[in-house]
């Protein structure tokens, strides 16, 4: 059984939508159905790796109807099939469940989710800006945020000839 | 005063004239590489190129005993603290090159995280243009730097500061980028 069948079978009627292509097979999930789903594709499914956990910002997108799209990429490393789950959260304050307790992988990549766009994970034992600086206050991979930083880049002491 | 009898083996100069000729034709580099002109800094000190023809061969990873930074390389705001800590850490006396676009101006990467030239925060004696320079230019860079060195000595820190005023571009003016993207009326994409 695949795990669109499976997912199609223990959640009838929780608003799932399916896509497929070439070898992606994809799922839209809503927000709080994703805690069931992945734990159901974890141990029903198989997926026990967990590969990536990324976003989209689709500000100003004509036909979108959320702002942020949160990615989660699984894998079922006994027969290789990999699937994409897909959902969504909105302004203000994106949050979505960690999913640290399902696969450890999510510590790192939902600090780098949380460092570039500013969605909190909720139970998330450890969430700190992995990329950035920590004095750092914007999230820059928003799509609201200037290509080249505000002034955030220049904001050091300089050390001149004389003081060095 | 006249010196009479002295053999031909013997010759007259003052200490500064020599200490800075020392000083020239032994450089010991820190290599703060972090990116790919750190590969063309390790080409430079391999056999092919030779830094050891220059005298400034010695690599050390401690900046307690260098006298020569190479910053070759891109560096990230994460970074820039360590770099300055780094500077401060070197005795005196003590230069600089800047190799390589990125650490002159910030190159390409034109982005919120990159700084925009390493010469905005600390000081630099010599730049060395090019993406990433080759070997013989920053061979180049570090002859001229000789140069520098043979001529300017050996003046520490506060001696500069009586004879000179700091120089280097102007403080960053956080506006100058609004005032761009008014500019390029960009200014309804942000907040």
């Amino acid at each position: 059984m695949s795990h669109q069948e499976l997912l199609q079978t223990r959640f009838p009627a929780a608003g799932l939508v399916f896509s497929d292509f070439r070898d992606n097979h994809r799922v839209h999930v809503p927000k709080e159905r994703l805690v069931e789903v992945l734990t159901c594709l974890k141990t029903e499914g198989g997926f026990d790796m967990l590969v990536d956990i990324t976003a989209v910002d689709y500000l100003e997108y004509e036909n979108a109807d959320d702002r942020f799209g949160v990615v989660y990429v699984l894998l079922n490393t006994s027969t290789g099939e990999r699937t994409i789950v897909k959902t969504f959260v909105n302004d203000p304050d994106p949050t979505l469940p960690s999913m640290y307790p399902l696969w450890k992988s999510a510590d790192w990549t939902e600090r780098e989710v949380y460092d570039m766009y500013g969605i909190k994970f909720e139970g998330h034992p450890d969430l700190r800006r992995i990329l950035m600086p920590d004095e750092f206050t914007a999230f820059p991979l928003r799509k609201d945020y200037p290509l080249k930083g505000r002034g955030e880049r220049h904001n050091f002491p300089v050390i001149t000839r004389s003081e060095s | 005063m006249a010196v009479k009898d002295i053999p031909d083996n013997i010759f007259m100069t003052t200490l500064d004239a020599a200490a800075n000729w020392s000083r020239a034709n032994s450089l010991w580099p820190m290599p703060f590489a972090t990116a790919c002109c750190g590969i063309e800094l390790m080409a430079t000190a391999s056999s092919r190129f030779d830094l050891s023809r220059f005298g400034a061969e010695v690599m050390r990873f401690s900046p307690r005993q260098c006298d020569l930074m190479i910053v070759a390389g891109r560096v990230a705001m994460k970074m820039l603290p360590v770099l300055q800590r780094i500077w401060l850490q070197m005795p005196e006396p003590k230069w600089c090159i800047s190799m390589g676009a990125c650490a002159c101006t910030g190159g390409v990467f034109d982005t919120y995280a990159v700084v925009q030239g390493v010469d905005r925060f600390i000081p630099v004696d010599m730049y060395v243009p090019g993406c990433p320079p080759r070997p013989e230019q920053l061979i180049a860079g570090i002859i001229a730097l000789q140069d520098k060195v043979i001529k300017t000595g050996t003046i520490n820190g506060r001696e500069f500061a009586k004879r000179t005023l700091p120089t280097g571009p102007a403080p960053f003016d956080a506006d100058e980028l609004i005032r761009i993207r008014e500019g390029n009326e960009l200014l309804p994409v942000l907040n």
